[in-house]
C-alpha cells in the first residue's frame, strides 16, 4: 500500500461517495413515492391506472437497471427528452426501485386482516381515518423488512451509474486505476467506502426491524 | 414524425448481432446459475451445522458478498487479481467467477431459509411416528422445503440474468456493447438509432425474464 497516494486520492473518493449517496437517497425517496402510489392504486382498484401500474411493475422488475439507464440517458434524448446524468440516475433508480417498493407495500397491505378494516369502520372511523390510523401503521410495520432490503439493494445498484458518466465511486476507481495503475489501493478504498455507506444502513435496518415488530398484531 | 431509429435493426445482420450479444450475456449467466445452484445448495445445508472456525469464515464470505455491489466484486476479480497474482483473466471468466460466488451466496441463503422454515414439530412428529432420520428428511422435510425453495430459486435465476448486463463494464462484448457498435456505425444514416436500439434491448431483456418471473409467481401461488 502506497499511503501517500491513498491520502492524495482520498478527497476524490469522498466527493464520489457524496455523489453516490445523494443520488441514492433521492432515487430511493422517489422510488418509495412511486411504490406507494402504485400500491394504493392497485389496492383501491382504480380502473386503467391499476393496469398501468401493473404493466410498469412488470417492465421495471424484469429488466436490468443498466439497460434502463441506457434507454433513459441515450435513447430518450432522440425523441426530445433530454436529461443531465444526475437526473437520469435518480430517474433510473426511481423507475427500478418503484416496483420493488410497490411489492413491499403490497405485501404489507395484504397482510393486514380484513377484520381490522371492518372493526375500525364499525367503531365509527371514516374510510380515510381507518386507513391512516389502523391499516397504515400495521401495514408499514410488516413492510419494513422488505423496504430496508430494497434500500440496500438500490444503494448497491447505484454502482452502475458510472456507465452514464456520473463520477461516482466506481467511476473514480476505474479512472484512477487507468491513470496510475495503483490497482490495490484503489480497490481497497472502493471496498472501504462502500462498506462505510452500506454497513450503517444494514445495521440500522435490522435495528428498525426489531423495533417495529412490536407493532404487529395477533401473531 | 421523427424517426425512431428502428430501421437500423433491419439493416444487414444487425438484429441477429444483437441477439448474439444477448446470447453471450445469457451464456455467462447460465453457467454461473448452474454452478451457483449446486454449490449454493451444498453450502446452504452445511452452513446450518455448528463447527467453529469454518462457520465464522462462511459467515464472513456471505456477509461480504451480500453487502458489496456486484460491480465492485467484478472490479476486484478483473482488475484486482490481475495486479495481485499477475495473471490475466478474460472478462468472461471473471464474470463467471463473480456471478458464481455471488449466486452461491444467495442460493445458500435460500436453501438455509427453506430448511429452517419447516417447523420443528414436523421433525418431532415424524420421529414420533417411527420414521428414521433419512426417511424424515426424504418424506417430510424435503417436500415442504422444496415448495418454498423452487419459486425463490427461479427468482434468483432472473436476478442473475439481469445482473449479467454488468459485464459490459469490464469489456465483454454483450448486447449493450453490440448495440453501441450498431449505433456508432449508423451515426450518419440514422442519427436516432440510440432510441430504437436501446428500446429493443430493453424489450428483449423483458421478454427473456418475464416468463421466468411468471412461472415463479405461478408456483408460489400454487404451493404458497
Amino acid at each position: 500500500m502506497d499511503w501517500e497516494y491513498v491520502a492524495k486520492i482520498l478527497p476524490l473518493y469522498g466527493k464520489a461517495a457524496v455523489l453516490t449517496v445523494r443520488i441514492g437517497v433521492l432515487g430511493i425517496l422517489f422510488a418509495i413515492l412511486v411504490g406507494l402510489l402504485c400500491s394504493v392504486v392497485r389496492q383501491m382498484k382504480i380502473p386503467v391506472l391499476k393496469q398501468l401500474a401493473s404493466v410498469y411493475i412488470e417492465l421495471s422488475r424484469n429488466t436490468p437497471l443498466l439497460v434502463q439507464l441506457f434507454f433513459i440517458y441515450y435513447g430518450l434524448p432522440k425523441i426530445g427528452i433530454k436529461t443531465d446524468p444526475e437526473t437520469c440516475g435518480v430517474a433510473g433508480l426511481a423507475f427500478l426501485g418503484g416496483s420493488y417498493m410497490a411489492e413491499a407495500f403490497r405485501s404489507g397491505l395484504e397482510a393486514v386482516g380484513k377484520i381490522q378494516h371492518e372493526s375500525a369502520l364499525s367503531l365509527g372511523l371514516t374510510g380515510l381515518q381507518t386507513f391512516r390510523y389502523v391499516i397504515l401503521p400495521q401495514a408499514f410495520a410488516i413492510s419494513i423488512p422488505g423496504i430496508t432490503a430494497n434500500v440496500i439493494f438500490l444503494l448497491k445498484e447505484t454502482s452502475v451509474f458510472s456507465a452514464i458518466s456520473l463520477m461516482d465511486l466506481m467511476f473514480t476507481a476505474k479512472d484512477q486505476i487507468g491513470l496510475y495503475y495503483k490497482t490495490t489501493e484503489c480497490l481497497v478504498l472502493l471496498v472501504v467506502f462502500y462498506l462505510l455507506i452500506l454497513l450503517p444502513v444494514s445495521l440500522l435496518g435490522s435495528l428498525l426491524e426489531r423495533r417495529v415488530r412490536h407493532a404487529e398484531f395477533g401473531t | 414524425m421523427q424517426s425512431l431509429g428502428l430501421e437500423v435493426l433491419f439493416k444487414g445482420k444487425n438484429f441477429a448481432r444483437l441477439l448474439g450479444g444477448l446470447w453471450t450475456a445469457l451464456q455467462i449467466s447460465l453457467i454461473s446459475i448452474a454452478i451457483s445452484m449446486v454449490l449454493g445448495t451444498l453450502l446452504g445445508i452445511l452452513v446450518g451445522r455448528k463447527n467453529g472456525i469454518g462457520r465464522v469464515l462462511m459467515r464472513c464470505y456471505l456477509e461480504f458478498i451480500h453487502i458489496m455491489p456486484q460491480m465492485v466484486l467484478l472490479f476486484i476479480v478483473f482488475f484486482g487479481t490481475a495486479k495481485a497474482f499477475g495473471w490475466n483473466l478474460s472478462g468472461e471468466l471473471s464474470s463467471v467467477i463473480v456471478f458464481s460466488l455471488w449466486g452461491t451466496a444467495e442460493m445458500s441463503d435460500l436453501v438455509r431459509g427453506a430448511v429452517t422454515s419447516v417447523p420443528v414439530i414436523q421433525y418431532e412428529s415424524a420421529m414420533a411416528l417411527g420414521l428414521s432420520r433419512p426417511q424424515v428428511f426424504r418424506f417430510v422435510i424435503l417436500p415442504q422445503a422444496l415448495r418454498r425453495l423452487i419459486p425463490q430459486s427461479i427468482n434468483l435465476i432472473t436476478r442473475m440474468i439481469k445482473t449479467t448486463s454488468l459485464v459490459l463494464m469490464i469489456g465483454v462484448v454483450e448486447i449493450l456493447k453490440v448495440g453501441q457498435q450498431i449505433i456508432e456505425a449508423n451515426r450518419k444514416s440514422s442519427p436516432n438509432a440510440a432510441f430504437g436500439v436501446y428500446l429493443t434491448i430493453f424489450l428483449l431483456y423483458f421478454l427473456l425474464c418475464w416468463p421466468v418471473s411468471l412461472l415463479a409467481r405461478q408456483l408460489e401461488k400454487r404451493w404458497g
